[in-house]
């Protein structure tokens, strides 16, 4: 994962409510393996009926085409678990998302990537919005999640708070199957604990293929 | 100390603390479809890991489908490279695969619970946000993302922070005609798309005792549109009956085990709760969506609210709504003329939904320029239904039949309205554009979806004249 200490970058505001993760990263018609996650955020907002670009729409003023902090509303990323939701923004040169709160899932999916997500407290997050629309793309403002404050023109310095172990795991990059797989050894004594206490729990066992096939019903089946 | 049954269930999973705080919750049941599981078997690929318990991991094609006769794996352009990247991963992996082609092939919240594959007391997991569906037999499910996913696969622990209790009480018996779709619809209006945010959802009281397990599987699916972290109903005897002998449960000596331990699931007398919410269900009559977010609901006999009357906070959101579903304050939602008509999902496809539905039309044709669609929530429900002639009774009316898969619900598999119609869809989401560019959906039970399609207009099912049959 690419580890975050610190961006500056143009912060874009989408000041709404409740932006989900169909309208981020719509479910399109055409696609393959290799999705073109730059192209798909925000795809239809970008968009006016006739496929040409809506030059209202935030992301395509001239002056936020290169943000990299998206400023926003309550429970963004709310809806479908689709990961491509923060593979967009990444894709785009978002580094930071700054909202009044964020969908539970989309939060984790941020973690996973390096993506920061900033929680706006009520009232300096109230202000630290105002800030954003009043500079309007003109100066950047700094992310720092080493002392946890953002910078920027026409104010002093917004203290943010994220609990300490994400914001480790943000700055080092951490691996997080690596970090679990630490505890390898306790995952192997809870199966054998668990076999013992609740056996039916470590045995997903097709009983009409164990029928069949007595001597195989430990293993797990599969059909080419 | 008294305990919910979430902090028991919880607990016991408890496989250790990370260095980072997180609690290693153990998943006894991981489920996979193809949206994702391409990216995590790459992922693990390139970083030499291999998947621990493919034994207690399953897959499942379902999102990109096609629905039509005859289906394979080019029907729809768009899915097909995932349906293969999927199977090849499950070939190498040795995971079991319900394939496009499987006899019990469907959408993994409908397959898994009714092969037995998730259990009361279990944690589930799925890279899907419906993935609470099964909390319906009383399993502890969460949806996931894709990195999560290859964590599990590696590791068949999930890396959590631990969620805060809530419990929705559900008093009262439900009125003929209204189920648990109308239930959970007025629960998500009442108390936010947030609502729920940072909390796994006990769902209790007389109202859920009552309901069939299809039901509270309705209501554990729709959980996630609040914002819940997980939701689950405690088992009892009715989880337990509709359980046994279904193929992946425990058998013989070891169901008698398995049965006693979980009658002993549930919350402690006293344990408390983060947050408790009550609803009086006595009262309510079926509900539907009018907006674009799952908390603009109301009842069917209701209107388009007034701005004025709503609270400060979802005003924007209903104006903004109101543009986009072509609707003005104060009508009336019965009568409101529509074009299309989507009976599934993993809402509300299982065999109970189509035989509510198939009532309400049997006998009668869905109303000229409307098309009506359903599509099984798995291929055995769809056996089940032709074997009691529900097909026949659809495809009489007039409606299209289709082969399981997630289908219109996201219209990932390219089933989608066309541009400005108005649809009554049995779905879990009426965001703009899900159900295809300038779709109108409105949220709404398998009866009052069947009783539109034969009215040509939004129509309470109670209220159709008798049929001709």
């Amino acid at each position: 994962m690419q580890p975050f200490t610190r961006h500056t970058g143009i912060a874009a505001p989408l000041i709404k409510d409740d932006i989900n993760t169909d309208q981020i990263a719509p479910i399109l018609h055409s696609r393959g393996l290799k999705e073109d996650y730059r192209a798909m955020l925000f795809h239809r907002a970008r968009r006016r009926e006739d496929g040409s670009e809506d030059p209202d729409f935030v992301l395509n003023k001239p002056r936020f085409r290169a943000a990299g902090i998206l400023v926003t509303g309550e429970n963004f990323g709310a809806g479908s678990s689709r990961e491509s939701a923060v593979w967009s923004m990444l894709a785009n040169g978002i580094r930071v998302i700054a909202a009044k709160s964020f969908a539970d899932i989309y939060r984790e999916n941020c973690l996973q990537n390096g993506l920061l997500p900033v929680v706006l407290g009520s009232a300096l997050g109230d202000q630290f919005i105002a800030r954003v629309l009043a500079v309007d793309g003109k100066a950047p403002f700094t992310v720092d999640l080493v002392t946890q404050r953002i910078s920027g023109p026409t104010g002093p310095d917004i203290a943010f708070e994220i609990p300490a172990a994400d914001r480790t795991r943000l700055i080092e990059g951490l691996d997080d199957i690596g970090l679990t797989l630490k505890h390898v050894d306790e995952i192997a004594s809870w199966e054998v604990r668990a076999r013992a206490a609740q056996p039916w729990l470590q045995l997903a066992r097709d009983s009409r293929r164990a029928a069949l096939n007595k001597e195989c019903e430990n293993e797990p089946t599969q059909k080419i | 100390m008294q305990q919910t049954l979430f902090d028991k269930i919880w607990n016991f999973h408890r496989v250790a603390q990370r260095a980072d705080g997180r609690d290693l919750i153990y998943i006894d049941r991981h489920v996979l479809h193809e949206l994702h599981a391409h990216h995590a078997f790459a992922q693990l690929l390139k970083q030499s890991r291999p998947v621990r318990r493919a034994d207690l991991t399953f897959a499942v094609q379902d999102h990109t489908v096609a629905t039509g006769p005859g289906r394979d794996d080019e029907t729809n352009p768009s899915g097909s490279a995932f349906i293969k990247a999927m199977r090849e991963g499950c070939r190498s992996n040795r995971i079991r695969l319900f394939d496009i082609d499987d006899p019990e092939q469907g959408i993994s919240h409908v397959v898994a619970p009714e092969l037995g594959i998730v259990l009361p007391g279990a944690t589930h997991a799925v890279p899907d946000s419906h993935a609470s569906t099964v909390g319906g037999v009383g399993a502890l499910a969460f949806g996931c993302g894709t990195s999560e996913l290859a964590h599990i696969l590696a590791t068949q622990v999930m890396a959590l922070k631990q969620p805060k209790n809530m419990r929705v009480q559900l008093d009262g018996r439900l009125a003929a005609g209204v189920t648990a779709k109308d239930v959970a619809l007025r629960i998500i209006a009442e108390i936010g798309v947030a609502g729920a945010r940072g909390h796994v959802v006990e769902y209790a009281g007389a109202a859920v005792g009552a309901m069939p397990i299809e039901q509270r599987m309705t209501l554990c699916n729709l959980n996630i549109e609040m914002g819940g972290r997980s939701g689950f109903v405690a088992p009892d005897d009715v989880t337990f009956e509709w359980l046994a002998r279904r193929p992946f449960v425990p058998q013989g000596a070891e169901w008698d085990r398995a049965l006693r331990h979980w009658r002993t699931l549930a919350s402690d007398e006293g344990a408390c709760f983060d947050r408790e919410v009550t609803l009086d269900c006595a009262t309510l009559e079926p509900q539907i969506t009018w907006g674009t977010d799952p908390t603009q609901v109301v009842g069917i006999s209701g209107r388009v609210p007034d701005p004025a009357a709503l609270d400060p906070g979802r005003r924007a959101a209903a104006a903004s709504a109101f543009g986009y579903m072509d609707l003005t304050p104060g009508t009336p939602l019965l009568g409101l003329p529509i074009d299309r008509v989507f009976i599934g999902s993993c809402t509300n496809s299982r065999l109970p939904d189509l035989q509510v539905a198939a009532a309400v039309i049997r006998g009668r044709h869905v109303a000229e320029g409307v098309v009506a669609m359903v599509v099984p929530g798995s291929t055995s429900v769809k056996r089940e239904a032709e074997a009691a002639g529900l097909d026949r009774v659809f495809r009489e009316a007039g409606f299209l039949w289709g082969e399981s898969g997630c289908s219109m619900c996201a219209g990932g598999n390219g089933d989608r309205g066309e541009p400005g119609e108005r649809c009554v869809s049995t779905t879990n989401r009426n965001f703009e554009n899900r159900q295809g560019p300038k779709v109108r959906t409105h949220l709404a039970s398998p009866a009052t979806a069947a009783a539109s399609a034969i009215a040509g207009r939004i129509a309470d099912a109670r209220q159709l004249a008798p049929g001709s049959a």
